[in-house]
C-alpha cells in the first residue's frame, strides 16, 4: 500500500466571523429595531417622536435659555433673541421664596441646619452596611422631630419665634411629608394590629377607620381638618392652620400605612406566633420582639412607595391656602416684574426637576432595598 | 391534667383577672367608653360653636337659591337654581370626567404597558421613560402644568388653531361640531342599536358553536356589516337626517358646536395620562406573571404571536391585573376632586368649595361629599369584584 499524500489539516479552521448584518451595532439594530416591517415603522415613529420632544426641550432649557438678568426685560424676545428659552434669572430671584417661603431672611440658617441634620441622620440609615442602626433610628424618629420643631418654630432657648404662616416652599413640602410619615408609621402599625385583633370591637373600629379614610380623597380630608375639626374642639382651642393639615395628613396616610403593614403581618408564618407563645411571650412581646421586626423588614419597599405617594400628595395643601413648593410657584407666577412668555414653562421646569429628583431617587432606593432584602432571603 | 395548687378562693380571684375573655371584654368596653365620651364632647362642642358662629344646621339649605354660575353643566342650570341642583351638576361633572378618564387611561395604560414589553428596544425604552417621568411628578403639578402652561399658551379664539376648519383649539377650550338630529334620526339610531345588539348575540352564538363543533364564524366581517353597513343604509333610506353644526367664530368667541372648557380638557389629560402610567405598570406585571411556558405552548400549537397574546396570555394576565386596576380606577375618581385647583366645576369644587363658603355648613356638606366618594368607591369595587369573580371561575 502506497501512502497517499493527502492534505489533512492539523488544526481546525478559524471560524469565519458572522455576517456583518448579524453582529455589532448593525446586527443589534436589525434584531431589536428593524426585525420586521411593523417594528421598523414603529422605530422610525419613535425616533421622530423623541426628536420632536427632546430637541425643543434641550433648546428651551439650555441652548436658548437666558442665564443672567435682573428683571423681566432681560427675558423678553426683544432682548434675548427670537427663540425664547428658559428664564433662569426668574428662578434665581424667586429661589429663596420657593425654598423657604416667607421665613425671615436672617433666620434661614435654622432651616438649613434642620435640613442638614435630617440628611445627616437619614443617609446612614439608608445605607444597609452603616452601623448603629437602632441608635440611628431612635435619633431620626425620636430626637430629630423634637429638635426640628424647636429649631423651626423657635420661641425657646433664645430662638426667635417664627409663625407657621410665614413658612412656605420646599420647607413646608418636607415638613408635611416627614411629619406624615413619622406620625403615620406608629399609627398605621397600631391600626394594622387592630385589624388582625381577636377583639371584635377593636377589629370593627379599625376596619371602619381604614376603609373610611381610604375611600375618600385626600382633599376632603384636608377640608375636614381645616373646616370641620375646629368645630368639634372647644372654642378656646385655636389650632395652627399647618398643624390642622398635619393631623389630617397623618390620619390619611396612617390608613394607607396600615394596609401596607397588614400585608407584612400576613406574610409571617403561623409558626412564628406559636413559637413565641411556646416561649411564654405575651401579645405585646410577641408582636414587638418576634412578628413586627420581621414584618416591617418585609414591607420597607411598600413603606417607601407610600412615602413617595405622600410626598406627591403634599402639593394638595395649596388648596387649603398653605403655600408649599407648588403654591409658592403659583404665587411667583403672579409677579408682574417677571411676567414673560417663558416664565410659566421655566417655573414648571424647575419645580418638576425638584419633584422628580425626590420621587425618582426614592423609587430607585425602594428598588435597591427590595433587591437587597430579597437577596438575603433567598 | 392541669395542676391546681391554688386554693379555691384565690383561684377564682385571679382567674377573673387572667381570663382572656373577660380581659378582652374589659378592654373593649373601656375603648367604647372613651369613644362615646369623645363623640359626646365633639357633639357638645359642635353645638356650642355652631350657635356661637350663628351657623344653621340641618339639610334645609338644599332648597335655598345658590346664586352663582357654573361654567359647565350637563343639565340645565341657572344662578337662581337651588343648592340641590348645584350638587347634582357637580356630581354629574365628576362622573363625566371620571368615566372618560377611566376609559382613556385604560387604553393608554394598556398600550404603554404592552409597549414596555415590546421586543423593539426603542419602544420599550420610550414607554419606560413615560412611566418614570409621569409617576414621579405630583398630579396637581401636572394638572396645573396642562392648564396654565399648555392650554393657557394657546392663542385666543380669533387666532385659534383649527383642524379642517371643524375643530378649533384656543385658550377658551376645544370646540367640536355638534351632531344635529333631524326627523328620522331616531330610526337610524334604532338601527345602530339593533346592529350592536345583534353583534353581541352573534358573538355569543359564534363562540358557543366554535366550542361545540370547532367551526369558526367570520364574526369581524359580519359585525362590521351589522354596525356600520346597516345604519348607513338606514341613513341613506331616510334621507341623511343627521348633520353637523360647525362652530363659527363670531366676535370674540365661537358660536355653535360643543365647547369643552379648558379646565375640563386639562383635568382629563392630566388624570388619564397620570393614571395610565400606573396602569401600564400593572399591565406589565400581569403579563410577566403568566409563565413563559404558556406562550411557548401556544406557539407550539401553531398560534401566531398576536393570537397567542390575545387568546392565551391576556386572559390569564387579566386575573392578576383586575384587582389593582380597580384601585387605580378608584384613585382616578378620587383624584378628580383636584379639579378644585383649576376651577373645573366638579362635585368637590362647587359643593364642598363654593357652597360650603356660602352657607358655612361644613359638617353637613363635608359629610355628604365624603359619603358620595365613599359610595362611588364601594360601588366601583363591588362591580369590579363581580367581574373579577367571573374571571376567577375559569380557574381550576
Amino acid at each position: 500500500m502506497t501512502q497517499h499524500a493527502a492534505f489533512v489539516r492539523a488544526a481546525m479552521a478559524k471560524p469565519e466571523p458572522p455576517p456583518v448584518a448579524s453582529r455589532g451595532v448593525i446586527g443589534w439594530a436589525r434584531g431589536n429595531l428593524f426585525n420586521n416591517w411593523l417594528n421598523a415603522a414603529l422605530t422610525l415613529l419613535s425616533l421622530f417622536l423623541i426628536w420632536t420632544v427632546v430637541t425643543p426641550l434641550v433648546r428651551f432649557l439650555l441652548v436658548d435659555a437666558v442665564w443672567q438678568g435682573a428683571g423681566r426685560a432681560d427675558c423678553l424676545p426683544e432682548k434675548a433673541g427670537d427663540a425664547i428659552g428658559a428664564c433662569w434669572p426668574f428662578i434665581g430671584a424667586k429661589f429663596a421664596q420657593l425654598i423657604y417661603g416667607f421665613y425671615p431672611w436672617h433666620l434661614h440658617w435654622r432651616v438649613d441646619l434642620t435640613f442638614a441634620l435630617g440628611a445627616m441622620l437619614l443617609v446612614p440609615l439608608m445605607i444597609p452596611r452603616a452601623p448603629f442602626k437602632t441608635l440611628n433610628t431612635i435619633l431620626l424618629f425620636g430626637l430629630f422631630p423634637v429638635l426640628a420643631f424647636f429649631l423651626l418654630v423657635g420661641g425657646n432657648f433664645g430662638l426667635e419665634h417664627v409663625e407657621t404662616r410665614s413658612w412656605g416652599g420646599l420647607l413646608v413640602t418636607l415638613v408635611v411629608a416627614v411629619t406624615g410619615i413619622v406620625a403615620s408609621l406608629p399609627l398605621g402599625i397600631l391600626l394594622a394590629l387592630g385589624r388582625r385583633s381577636h377583639m371584635p370591637v377593636v377589629r370593627a373600629l379599625c376596619v371602619a377607620f381604614i376603609e373610611f379614610w381610604r375611600g375618600v380623597p385626600l382633599i376632603t380630608v384636608l377640608f375636614f381638618a381645616t373646616y370641620m375639626l375646629p368645630l368639634f374642639l372647644p372654642n378656646s382651642w385655636t389650632i395652627d392652620a399647618l398643624l390642622r393639615v398635619l393631623v389630617g395628613v397623618a390620619l390619611f396616610s396612617a390608613a394607607y400605612m396600615a394596609e401596607v403593614v397588614r400585608g407584612g403581618l400576613q406574610a409571617i408564618p403561623r409558626g412564628q406566633f406559636e413559637a413565641a407563645s411556646a416561649l411564654g411571650l405575651g401579645y405585646w412581646k410577641t408582636m414587638g420582639f418576634v412578628v413586627l421586626p420581621q414584618a416591617l423588614r418585609l414591607v420597607i419597599p411598600g413603606i417607601v412607595n407610600n412615602f413617595i405617594g405622600l410626598f406627591k400628595d403634599t402639593t394638595l395643601v395649596l388648596i387649603v391656602s398653605i403655600f408649599d413648593l407648588l403654591g409658592q410657584l403659583r404665587a411667583a407666577f403672579a409677579d408682574p416684574n417677571w411676567a414673560t412668555p417663558s416664565m410659566l414653562f421655566t417655573g414648571f421646569a424647575f419645580a418638576g426637576i425638584v419633584y422628580f429628583l425626590f420621587c425618582f431617587s426614592m423609587s430607585r432606593y425602594s428598588l435597591f432595598i427590595e433587591r437587597h432584602l430579597g437577596g438575603g432571603r433567598r | 391534667m392541669t395542676v391546681e395548687p391554688l386554693g379555691r378562693a384565690t383561684r377564682s380571684r385571679y382567674a377573673a383577672v387572667y381570663d382572656p375573655k373577660l380581659r378582652s371584654i374589659f378592654y373593649q368596653s373601656i375603648l367604647l367608653a372613651i369613644l362615646a365620651w369623645l363623640a359626646f364632647e365633639f357633639a357638645l362642642n359642635a353645638k356650642a360653636n355652631l350657635q356661637a358662629q350663628n351657623i344653621a344646621t340641618g339639610f334645609g339649605f338644599f332648597d335655598n337659591t345658590a346664586g352663582f354660575g357654573v361654567n359647565q353643566s350637563l343639565i340645565a342650570y341657572q344662578e337662581s337654581d337651588s343648592y340641590g341642583r348645584v350638587f347634582l351638576v357637580g356630581l354629574l361633572n365628576t362622573l363625566l370626567v371620571s368615566a372618560l378618564g377611566i376609559a382613556l387611561a385604560t387604553v393608554i395604560g394598556f398600550l404603554v404597558g404592552i409597549g414596555r414589553l415590546s421586543g423593539n428596544w426603542l419602544i420599550a425604552r420610550l414607554a419606560g421613560g413615560y412611566v418614570e417621568l409621569i409617576r414621579n411628578l405630583p398630579l396637581l403639578f401636572q394638572i396645573l402644568f396642562w392648564y396654565l402652561a399648555v392650554l393657557g399658551a394657546l392663542p385666543p379664539p380669533r387666532a385659534a388653531m383649527s383642524v379642517f376648519d371643524e375643530i378649533f383649539l384656543s385658550n377658551r377650550g376645544i370646540v367640536v361640531p355638534r351632531p344635529l338630529f333631524a326627523e328620522g334620526a331616531g330610526v337610524v339610531l334604532a338601527v345602530l342599536a339593533a346592529g350592536i345588539a345583534a353583534t353581541i348575540a352573534l358573538c355569543f352564538w359564534a363562540r358557543r358553536r366554535q366550542e361545540k363543533t370547532g367551526r369558526q364564524f367570520p364574526v369581524g366581517r359580519t359585525a362590521a356589516g351589522l354596525i356600520l353597513g346597516l345604519p348607513l343604509i338606514a341613513l341613506a333610506a331616510t334621507g341623511f337626517p343627521i348633520g353637523f353644526e360647525s362652530p363659527q367664530l363670531r366676535g370674540f368667541n365661537f358660536v355653535g358646536g360643543i365647547t369643552m372648557i379648558p379646565e375640563f380638557v386639562a383635568l382629563l389629560i392630566a388624570l388619564s395620562t397620570y393614571t395610565a402610567a400606573f396602569i401600564a405598570e400593572i399591565v406589565r406585571a400581569g403579563i410577566l406573571a403568566v409563565p413563559r411556558g404558556q406562550s411557548e405552548a401556544a406557539y407550539s400549537l401553531g398560534l401566531k404571536p398576536g393570537r397567542s397574546m390575545r387568546l392565551v396570555v391576556i386572559p390569564q394576565a387579566m386575573r392578576v391585573i383586575i384587582p389593582p386596576l380597580t384601585s387605580q380606577f378608584l384613585n382616578l375618581t378620587k383624584n378628580s376632586s383636584l379639579a378644585v385647583g383649576i376651577g373645573y366645576p366638579d362635585l368637590f369644587a362647587v359643593f364642598a368649595g363654593t357652597t360650603l363658603n356660602q352657607t358655612g355648613q361644613a359638617i353637613e356638606i363635608l359629610a355628604i361629599t365624603m359619603a358620595v366618594y365613599l359610595f362611588i368607591s364601594l360601588v366601583t369595587s363591588l362591580l369590579m369584584n363581580w367581574y373579577n369573580a367571573r374571571l376567577q371561575l375559569a380557574e381550576r
